[in-house]
């Protein structure tokens, strides 16, 4: 049993490796990018909009209207990262309804990249806010006594992301697969149903996270420059 | 469970390709469409705002002019009430000078009609009664009468007087041509010369008389001369006969029109 599509390797070449997450991911990438095109090449700013536009116009603005809930004003600068993060996360789990996919997610490499990506994202902002140093000083918010417990946070947080998504969406495949072998027809149905309820939570999850994250540094920074 | 690290790397890769690719072909044209279409409903709402206000500022106007044109109207009204009654009563006047006009006229009218009926009545009784009187005086003629009527001549120029015996007088015994006797009746020798005797006494001379016989004369005597005439017949009385009448008719006549006049003025009012 093959527990991460990391596992399932089509080419290799020494440290290259060409494996079902990356083709997946790829899949996913194209579907995503070709939908977004196709339906935003049709955009009117009328009233009267096509149901596709209607869509995507529901998912963009509730995606903006989270980010400004969470505390960031300027929802329209972060959408492209949270906004990405929580579509690729939510499509790629959503599409466990195919029979033998198994998502990107499901690789903990998939996570932990994207959970990188977050850890990265933090300072990034951070930095283009207040400067490199207005950020470093956040480390020794309160006091410097607090560097070591601040950066074991970032790291600690980082890992959490990327187990917390992987462990789920992983262990949904994983119990389905089980449950399979014992319990054939309909109790996997309803397992594949519950599955596709934690994938979009657990999209939801992570780009809530990464959204408070970078809240949390830009609001530090604000606050001390106050 | 392992990680591959150039699974991590090329996810993170693919993920900020996946990010750019997104924000390029997805939110901005999204974002943008949200906004122009926010300003869109803005521009409207303003266009909106601005074309009621217009609305109102029409209506304002319209409700302005309604009033002007109520006020206008009322006016007209007032005034061409007032031309009619001015009319009215102009042509009341005129009508009622007509009504006098054609009062006059009829009043007139019936004047000279009253008049010409009078007139006619009376030359038609006047006529009648000479008829009549003609007829039975002629029926009646008889030498008695003739005596009695030739008597009543010579009994008038006897009994001349004053003014009437002096004129007498005076326009017989100048002349020196013969007094005409004109009769209805032949005067018989003895009344010839009654009558000569009288004439002779109060003249004082002796004239020359001519007899003459006149039957259009009604049972009368008259002598003429040098201009003058005395004479005795019935047309005396029948002349104060046809005075009567004509008086009476005259009475008559002023009646009708009053009743005529009482009339008229019962309709004016």
């Amino acid at each position: 049993m093959k527990f991460s599509p990391d596992d399932t390797i089509f080419w290799q070449n020494d440290f290259v490796t060409i494996n079902l997450t990356l083709v997946t991911t790829w899949a996913l990438m194209l579907i995503l990018v070709i939908g977004a095109k196709s339906i935003t090449s049709k955009l009117t700013s009328g009233i009267q909009i096509s149901r596709w536009q209607c869509v995507v116009e529901i998912i963009v603005t509730t995606i903006n209207s989270q980010i400004k809930e969470v505390g960031l004003n300027k929802p329209e600068k972060y959408i492209g990262f949270i906004g990405s993060l929580f579509l690729f996360i939510a499509f790629a789990n959503l599409c466990i309804i195919f029979p033998g996919f198994t998502p990107p997610t499901a690789s903990l490499s998939t996570t932990a990249a994207l959970s990188i990506s977050v850890l990265l994202a933090v300072p990034f902002y951070g930095i283009e806010k207040a400067g490199i140093g207005g950020y470093l000083k956040t480390y020794l918010q309160p006091t410097w006594i607090m560097l070591p417990f601040n950066l074991i946070s970032e790291i600690t947080r980082t890992l959490a992301l990327a187990v917390r998504l992987f462990g789920n969406v992983m262990s949904g495949g994983m119990i389905v697969a089980i449950l399979l072998t014992i319990a054939p027809f309909l109790f996997p149905v309803i397992m594949n149903v519950l599955g596709l309820l934690t994938g979009m939570v657990q999209a939801y999850i992570f780009s809530i996270l990464a959204t408070v994250y970078i809240a949390s540094a830009l609001q530090a920074e604000a606050i001390k420059q106050h | 469970m392992q990680i591959s690290w150039f699974t991590v790397i090329a996810q993170i890769i693919n993920f900020l390709v996946l990010v750019w690719l997104l924000k390029r072909f997805l939110y901005k044209p999204v974002l943008k469409a949200i906004d122009d279409r926010e300003k869109k409903i803005v521009e409207r709402l303003e266009e909106a705002e601005l074309q009621k206000t217009a609305a109102k500022k029409e209506k304002d106007e319209f409700a302005k002019k309604n009033a002007d044109f109520d006020r206008t109207k009322s006016e007209l009204m007032e005034s061409a009430v007032l031309e009619t009654n001015r009319q009215k009563e102009l042509l009341t006047e005129d009508a009622l000078i007509a009504v006098d006009k054609l009062q006059a006229k009829r009043q007139k009218y019936l004047t000279e009609t009253a008049e010409k009926f009078s007139i006619s009545i009376a030359e038609k009784a006047q006529q009648e009664v000479f008829d009549i009187s003609r007829r039975v005086l002629k029926d009646l003629a008889s030498v008695r009468l003739e005596d009695q009527v030739a008597s009543l001549f010579v009994s008038q120029i006897q009994e001349l007087e004053g003014e009437a015996k002096s004129q007498f007088i005076s326009s017989f015994k100048s002349t020196s041509s013969t007094l005409l006797v004109q009769s209805a009746f032949e005067l018989t020798g003895g009344q010839q010369q009654g009558i000569t005797q009288a004439v002779d006494e109060i003249l004082g001379i002796k004239q020359t008389f001519q007899f003459k016989t006149s039957p259009e004369m009604i049972s009368g005597i008259e002598l003429t001369g040098n201009g003058y005439k005395l004479e005795w017949n019935i047309s005396a009385y029948l002349d104060a006969l046809h005075s009567s009448v004509k008086e009476m008719s005259k009475r008559e006549m002023e009646s009708e029109q009053k009743s005529v006049k009482d009339k008229v003025n019962v309709n004016g009012n």
